[in-house]
C-alpha cells in the first residue's frame, strides 16, 4: 500500500513538473493580478465611500512633517532628547527616596538584626553586604528611569512614530548596503537586543539578516540605558549651569545613541564590501496610520512587560553578582584580596584604553547582563579606594545618591575621559550572554555567533584607545 | 414562597455564554478547537488576541511585531480554545519565513477556525489576504475590526454584502473597545462546533492552458488524496514548484491533510450562511 502511494505521489510530482513547462512563464504573475482584481471587485461593493471631496487629513499633515527631508531627522533628534531629558529630570528625586529606604533605613536593620542572632561575619557579610545591597542598588537606580522611560517610548511606539523613524532610516540603510527592514530590527534592539535578533526573522534574505543581527548590538538596550543616563548625569550634567544640566545629560545620552546608529550604518556598509557581498532587496513599508495612544493601558503594561521584567532580570543576575563580589572582595591570599589581584592585574590595560581595572572586571562579571554593571562598578571602586569605615569586610557601599555616587566614582580616579570612555565602551561592546545565546539559535552558527561578540568588543577597545589617546595628547598640549 | 427559577434555558443562551467568556491565559491544557488568528500587519490582530486570552502580549504599530507564534486559551460555552497568533502578514506565498509561518500552520497545523483580522480602512488590501486563505481551508471567519477608524474616516463597509461575496461569516469588530468581540466569540464557537457551514468562494478566472493543466493535476490529487480540501490551492504551488508541498507530498504529510470519513461528525446545520445558496 505504501509503494502505491509512494509510485502514486511522485507520478503526481512528475505531471507537475512536466506541466510547468506548458503554462507560460509568468502565470504566477497573471493569477496574482487576478487576486488583485478580485479583492478590489469585492472592496468595491462592500465600502461606500463618502461623496464629499477629500477632507483635511491630520495623518498626512504630520507625516508631512516627520518624514520630510528637511525635518525628518531634526523631529526625530528633538522627540528622543525630549524623552530623555523629561527621563532625567523626574528620575532623581525617587531614587533618592527609594535609596533612602533600603540603603538608609532597612540596611542598617538587617545588620542589627544579623548582629543580635550572632551571625557569623562572613555569612551576614555575603548576604546582606554582597546579596541585599546589589539588589538594593539595582532597584533604587535601575527602576525610576525605566519606569519613566519605558511608557514614554512605549507611548511614542503606540502612536505609530516608529514606523517613521524606520521609513525616515530606510534610505540610509540602503546606501549601506543593507536591509530596509534593519531599522525596524534596530528600533527593537532599543528595547532589547535579544528580541532585536528574533526581530531579525522579518528579512527574507539571510546575508541581510546577518548584517542586521552582527549590528544590533549598536542600538542601546534596556540595560545600558540606565548606565548611560546614570553617567551623563553625573559627568555631563555638572559641567553645564544648573537649570540646564538636565537638558546637557540628554544631549550626552542622545549623542550616544546617534552614535550608535551611525555605527549600524557604518558596520553594516563595511559587512556588505567584506564578508557578506551581494545585492540589496528592496520591500514596501506600510506607514500605518497614527492613533491615539492609550495612555493609562500603555503605562499599565510597559510597567508590567518592560519595567517589572527588566527589573526582576536585573535583580535576578545582580543577587549572585554582587555574592561574587563580596567574595573576590573578601578572599584573601597573603593579605591581599582576589579582586584587588585582578583589578591590579587589568588596571595598565584598562588605563591604556581611558578606562580602569574595576571597569573591566565589571564588564566580566556582567556579561551575563548589561543591568550590573554600575552597581559592579561602584562596589568595586569603594573597595579599591578603601573608602570602606564602617560594615563588614571590604566591598560595602552606603550611599547612593547622586552627590555621593560622584564622590565615590572620584575619590576612584575617575576624570571625565573615564565617563566618556565608560558611555563608549558601554554602547560598543559584546552583547550579553542572552542576547548571543539568542543569536546562536537563531543562526545555528557559531562563527556568526562569534564574529557578533568580537567585533564590537574589538572595536570598542579601539575606539576608546583612540579616543584616551588623543584626550591626553590634548591635555598635555592644552 | 421563592419563585423558581429555570437557570437550564440559560446554558443555552448566548447571551449568557459571552457573558462568561473564560480567559485562561497561557492556561492550555486539552483544548477541544484550536483557533487560527491570521492578518495583515498592522491591523489589530494582537489586541483581538490579548482580548480574547486576556494576555498582555505587548502589541505593536509596526509590520513584523508578531514574528513567531504566540498562543493563549479561552474557555466558551464550555469547550476550551487553543488561539494562535500567527505573524502579520500581506500574503501566504511564503517567500519570507514570517509568511512560511503562518502559511504552515494553517495548512498543516489544521486549526478548527482561521481568524482573520482585516482593517475595515484598507478593505482592497486586507482581502488579498483572506482569499489566500480561503485557498487553503473553508474555515474562516473575518473580523473586520477598526470599524471604528472607517467610521471616523467617513467609510461604510457592508459586512453582510462582504459575507456573501467571501462565503464565511463576517464580524465588524473595534477590539481596541471591545466592541465586536462578543459576536466574534459566539461566530468562532459556531463554526468550530460546525454549527455555520463555511462555503467560500473560490474564483476561477485563470488562463485556459493553466486551468487545463490545474484540472489534471487536481484529477490525480483527488485520486491520491480523496477529499483533500484545497487540491486546487495544491495543485497551484505544485506548478510553481514549491518546495514545502512537493516534500508535503513525498512524505506523506499532505495525505494526514485528508478527514477522515468516520471523523466527519453529524452537523445539526440549524444555521446556514446565507452564501451558501
Amino acid at each position: 500500500m505504501k509503494a502505491i502511494q509512494n509510485d502514486a505521489s511522485r507520478e503526481i510530482l512528475a505531471t507537475a513538473q512536466a506541466l510547468r513547462w506548458e503554462v507560460s512563464e509568468d502565470f504566477h504573475e497573471k493569477l496574482m493580478e487576478a487576486l488583485y482584481t478580485h479583492a478590489n471587485e469585492i472592496a468595491d461593493r462592500a465600502v461606500t465611500r463618502p461623496g464629499e471631496k477629500p477632507r483635511f487629513d491630520l495623518d498626512r499633515a504630520i507625516d508631512r512633517i516627520v518624514t520630510s527631508r528637511r525635518w525628518g531627522f531634526l523631529v526625530m533628534i528633538l522627540l528622543f532628547t525630549m524623552i530623555f531629558w523629561i527621563t532625567i529630570s523626574l528620575a532623581n528625586v525617587p531614587s533618592r527616596l527609594i535609596s533612602e529606604l533600603l540603603i538608609g533605613t532597612i540596611y542598617p536593620m538587617l545588620n542589627n538584626a544579623a548582629n543580635s542572632i550572632g551571625m557569623p561575619w562572613w555569612l551576614s557579610g555575603l548576604l546582606i553586604d554582597g546579596i541585599y545591597l546589589a539588589t538594593a542598588w539595582v532597584v533604587s537606580v535601575m527602576l525610576p528611569p525605566m519606569a519613566i522611560f519605558f511608557p514614554l517610548f512605549t507611548l511614542l511606539e503606540d502612536f505609530g512614530y516608529l514606523p517613521r523613524v524606520a521609513f525616515n532610516l530606510d534610505n540610509v540603510f540602503k546606501k549601506a548596503g543593507a536591509h530596509g527592514k534593519q531599522s525596524l530590527s534596530m528600533m527593537m534592539g532599543f528595547g532589547c537586543n535579544a528580541a532585536g535578533m528574533i526581530s531579525t526573522r522579518i528579512i527574507d534574505s539571510p546575508r541581510e539578516r546577518l548584517i542586521a543581527m552582527l549590528t544590533n548590538n549598536f542600538a542601546l538596550c534596556n540595560g545600558r540605558w540606565p548606565t548611560q543616563i546614570l553617567i551623563a548625569t553625573i559627568f555631563f550634567g555638572a559641567l553645564a549651569p544648573a537649570y540646564l544640566a538636565g537638558f546637557v545629560s540628554a544631549l550626552a545620552v542622545v549623542g550616544i545613541t546617534l552614535l550608535g546608529v551611525l555605527l549600524t550604518f557604518v558596520v553594516s556598509w563595511f559587512l556588505t564590501r567584506s564578508v557578506l557581498k551581494g545585492e540589496v532587496s528592496s520591500f514596501s513599508l506600510e506607514l500605518p496610520p497614527y492613533r491615539p495612544p492609550r495612555i493609562l493601558q500603555t503605562i499599565y503594561t510597559s510597567l508590567i512587560d518592560r519595567t517589572i521584567y527588566v527589573l526582576w532580570r536585573a535583580v535576578v543576575f545582580a543577587a549572585p553578582a554582587g555574592a561574587v563580589i563580596w567574595l573576590v572582595a573578601n578572599i584573601t591570599i597573603s593579605g591581599q584580596s582576589l579582586a584587588e589581584y585582578i583589578i591590579n592585574f587589568l588596571n595598565p590595560f584598562g588605563i591604556l584604553i581611558g578606562l580602569n581595572g574595576v571597569i573591566l572586571l565589571a564588564y566580566v562579571i556582567a556579561i551575563p547582563a548589561n543591568e550590573i554593571v554600575i552597581p559592579t562598578v561602584l562596589m568595586l571602586t569603594v573597595l579599591m579606594a578603601g573608602l570602606n569605615t564602617t560594615g563588614a569586610g571590604a566591598g560595602v557601599m552606603f550611599e547612593t545618591d547622586l552627590e555621593s555616587t560622584k564622590a565615590i566614582l572620584v575619590a576612584g580616579g575617575w576624570t571625565l575621559l573615564t565617563a566618556v570612555n565608560l558611555m563608549l565602551f558601554s554602547l560598543i561592546h559584546n552583547p550579553c550572554s542572552t542576547t548571543l545565546y539568542t543569536m546562536y539559535k537563531e543562526t545555528g552558527s557559531r562563527k556568526w555567533t562569534a564574529l557578533a561578540a568580537l567585533l564590537p568588543l574589538a572595536m570598542g577597545f579601539a575606539i576608546t584607545f583612540l579616543v584616551a589617546q588623543v584626550w591626553r595628547l590634548v591635555a598635555t598640549i592644552v | 414562597m421563592k419563585p423558581e427559577i429555570n437557570t437550564e434555558q440559560c446554558e443555552t443562551c448566548p447571551m449568557h455564554n459571552s457573558a462568561n467568556l473564560l480567559k485562561l491565559g497561557l492556561d492550555m491544557q486539552d483544548w477541544d478547537y484550536v483557533v487560527a488568528l491570521a492578518g495583515n500587519p498592522n491591523t489589530g490582530k494582537s489586541t483581538v488576541f490579548n482580548a480574547l486570552t486576556g494576555l498582555r502580549q505587548h502589541t505593536g504599530n509596526w509590520p513584523g511585531k508578531t514574528v513567531s507564534r504566540a498562543e493563549g486559551g479561552f474557555d466558551y460555552g464550555e469547550k476550551r480554545y487553543k488561539l494562535v497568533d500567527l505573524p502579520g502578514t500581506y500574503s501566504l506565498l511564503a517567500t519570507s519565513l514570517d509568511e512560511e509561518i503562518a502559511r504552515d500552520f494553517i495548512l498543516f497545523g489544521q486549526p478548527d477556525v482561521t481568524i482573520v483580522v482585516v482593517d475595515a480602512t484598507r478593505l482592497e488590501r486586507n482581502l488579498n489576504l483572506v482569499l489566500q486563505v480561503l485557498e487553503i481551508t473553508d474555515r474562516v471567519v473575518v473580523c473586520l475590526n477598526l470599524m471604528d477608524e472607517a467610521k471616523r474616516h467617513g467609510l461604510l463597509v457592508d459586512e453582510r454584502r462582504l459575507a456573501r461575496d467571501l462565503g464565511v461569516p463576517v464580524v465588524p469588530t473595534s477590539a481596541r473597545s471591545r466592541e465586536g468581540l462578543d459576536l466574534l466569540v459566539q461566530t468562532i464557537a459556531d463554526v468550530s462546533t460546525g454549527k455555520t457551514i463555511c462555503k467560500p468562494r473560490r474564483f476561477q478566472n485563470e488562463p485556459p492552458e493553466l486551468r487545463k493543466a490545474i484540472n489534471i493535476l487536481v484529477e490525480q490529487l483527488n485520486q491520491l488524496f480523496p477529499g483533500l480540501p484545497n487540491a486546487r490551492w495544491v495543485a497551484l504551488r505544485l506548478l510553481d514548484g514549491d518546495q514545502t508541498l512537493t516534500d508535503a507530498i513525498q512524505n506523506g504529510e499532505l495525505a494526514d491533510l485528508v478527514p477522515e470519513i468516520s471523523q466527519s461528525p453529524a452537523y445539526s446545520s440549524d444555521l446556514k450562511l446565507e452564501a451558501s445558496s
